[in-house]
């Protein structure tokens, strides 16, 4: 069955007063998982076709077409895996 | 004038590309790129010298204690200390401070006393002096910063006292670029019979250095950030000091002697001498022959010529960053000749973290964050930043290049 660990190399707190997470996907992954959020979410703004300013469910957060994505005012990890979950299946 | 084309050219990694695009670095102040002299230099040392130093008789031992010896004088050479006897290695200028933090501070301050740091320093050089303050009881007095992040010399003066048994401050910003007054720092600082000890992780890689000159106590920097490996660093110490100290880790190679007393059924003890009595177990050899070969590369171009060229990279920045977008803003001073090359900045309406990865689409990568230094963001009133930070192999290009994603940057707001 297939996880978010499969799509997401690693998950990181950003240093600073704002604690926003970012998301890398693995290299390998990165293309279909920005394809699958770009499918989901709705697209506030695209800069260049690299920088996508999304909004899922209430979230607003910027994707990156390096697979990259920084994600903010999420309560706890959990709710970070669900809207991951929600996003990538 | 330094080339810093010919440089690149022994820089491997700057051959690469980072999301289809050709790698600039810009986080020089986290750490330094290594080159291929360094990583040869290494690599020859465990292909042909691996052994471990001191107290053996095989040929192999000492070379390995030669080369790790000859480290040392050539550290020394480098920052104008009296000898290799002041130049004790560390894993880096967090280590040093430590050092100093718990082979002196820990024995030394009593309740009464008082420490003093700015409030531009490195956590490094604020969070051993923290822990050990709730453990003797002194006080921590904080140097106030300017709205320009300047240092307020005035402040110092004001908090300056008999009281006061050592002052803690970095020689270099690592957040502004700014160069604090260090020598003027530790004259006050002798003044009252403090010491002075001196963060240079961002100095020492950036400028000529001389210890003696500035007439410190204690001086830190980090062999990583001066195109040394990871993992080693070194920890200056006026040899009175020093031999004044009792050790910060027990163990091997720090001891003369250790016999055992059949009557107190206890074990003597007879430390080493300078530098070793403060270097306990294997040490990072590798890392020492690294660092000897990264401190011979600096020396080739010379410190002088690594200075003028960061000023030009940061005066050829400045302007183009400031015009480049209306809603990008420089933090600090702007006044080339009082700082390194490290450009703090932010966009109105992006956080830090969104800006370093629109570069890193690009290429280009330059930290975000704290940078280690949350109270001097508090004075700034930010949240965080973004720094870019140059060195010897950056070029006008490179920053050319970084101006026009930064552009694209404030277009796409």
């Amino acid at each position: 069955m297939t996880s978010i660990d499969d799509y997401v190399a690693r998950i990181d707190g950003t240093c600073g007063k704002d604690k926003d997470v970012i998301v890398t996907f693995r290299y390998e992954k990165k293309d279909e998982a920005v394809k699958k959020i770009l499918e989901k979410a709705s697209l506030k703004k695209s800069v260049a076709g690299i920088v996508f300013e999304l909004t899922f469910k209430n979230h607003s957060f910027r994707l990156y077409g390096s697979g990259k994505a920084i994600l903010r005012d999420l309560k706890d990890k959990q709710e970070l895996n669900a809207l991951l979950s929600e996003l990538l299946f | 004038m330094l080339d810093p084309y010919e440089i690149r050219k022994d820089f491997p990694i700057l051959k690469r590309k980072v999301n289809n695009h050709p790698l600039i670095y810009f986080d020089n102040a986290a750490t330094s790129q290594k080159p291929r002299q360094v990583i040869d230099a290494m690599t020859d040392f465990y292909e042909n010298h691996n052994a471990n130093v001191h107290r053996a008789v095989h040929t192999l031992s000492q070379e390995a204690s030669e080369l790790y010896e000859t480290a040392h004088e050539e550290v020394a050479e480098f920052i104008d200390a009296r000898g290799m006897e002041e130049i004790v290695f560390v894993r880096g200028t967090t280590e040093a401070v430590n050092l100093v933090a718990y082979a002196w501070g820990l024995r030394n301050l009593k309740k009464e006393d008082e420490v003093i740091a700015s409030l531009m320093e490195h956590h490094s050089n604020i969070v051993p002096w923290e822990i050990l303050s709730k453990l003797n009881g002194f006080k921590i007095k904080y140097i106030e910063v300017n709205g320009d992040g300047t240092l307020n010399y005035k402040s110092f003066e004001n908090l300056i006292s008999k009281k006061t048994k050592v002052v803690c401050l970095s020689h270099v910003s690592n957040v502004t670029g700014i160069i604090n007054d260090v020598k003027k720092v530790a004259r006050t600082a002798h003044d009252f019979g403090a010491l002075m000890l001196v963060d240079g992780a961002q100095s020492v890689p950036h400028m000529p250095v001389n210890v003696k000159e500035l007439d410190v106590d204690f001086f830190g920097f980090s062999g990583h950030k001066m195109l040394g490996p990871t993992g080693i660093g070194v920890l200056y110490g006026r040899r009175e000091v020093l031999e004044g100290m009792d050790p910060f880790h027990g163990g091997g190679e720090m001891i003369r002697e250790v016999s055992f007393n059949k009557q107190t059924k206890r074990c003597s003890i007879t430390w080493n001498v300078l530098p070793w009595k403060f270097e306990a177990g294997t040490p990072d050899i590798g890392g020492a022959v690294g660092l000897m070969e990264a401190v011979r590369y600096l020396k080739r171009i010379g410190m002088e010529n690594v200075k003028e060229h960061e000023e030009t990279l940061t005066k050829y920045a400045l302007p183009r960053m400031e015009n480049c977008c209306e809603k990008l803003e420089v933090y600090g001073t702007k006044d080339t000749s009082a700082k390194c090359g490290i450009v703090p900045f932010g966009v109105e309406g992006l956080s830090s973290h969104d800006i370093a990865l629109f570069l890193d689409n690009y290429g280009i990568m330059v930290r975000s964050g704290f940078h280690c230094a949350q109270p001097l963001h508090e004075i700034f009133k930010l949240n965080s930043s973004a720094r870019a930070s140059f060195y010897i192999y950056n070029t006008r290009e490179e920053i050319d290049r970084f101006i026009e994603v930064l552009k694209e940057i404030g277009q796409s707001l």
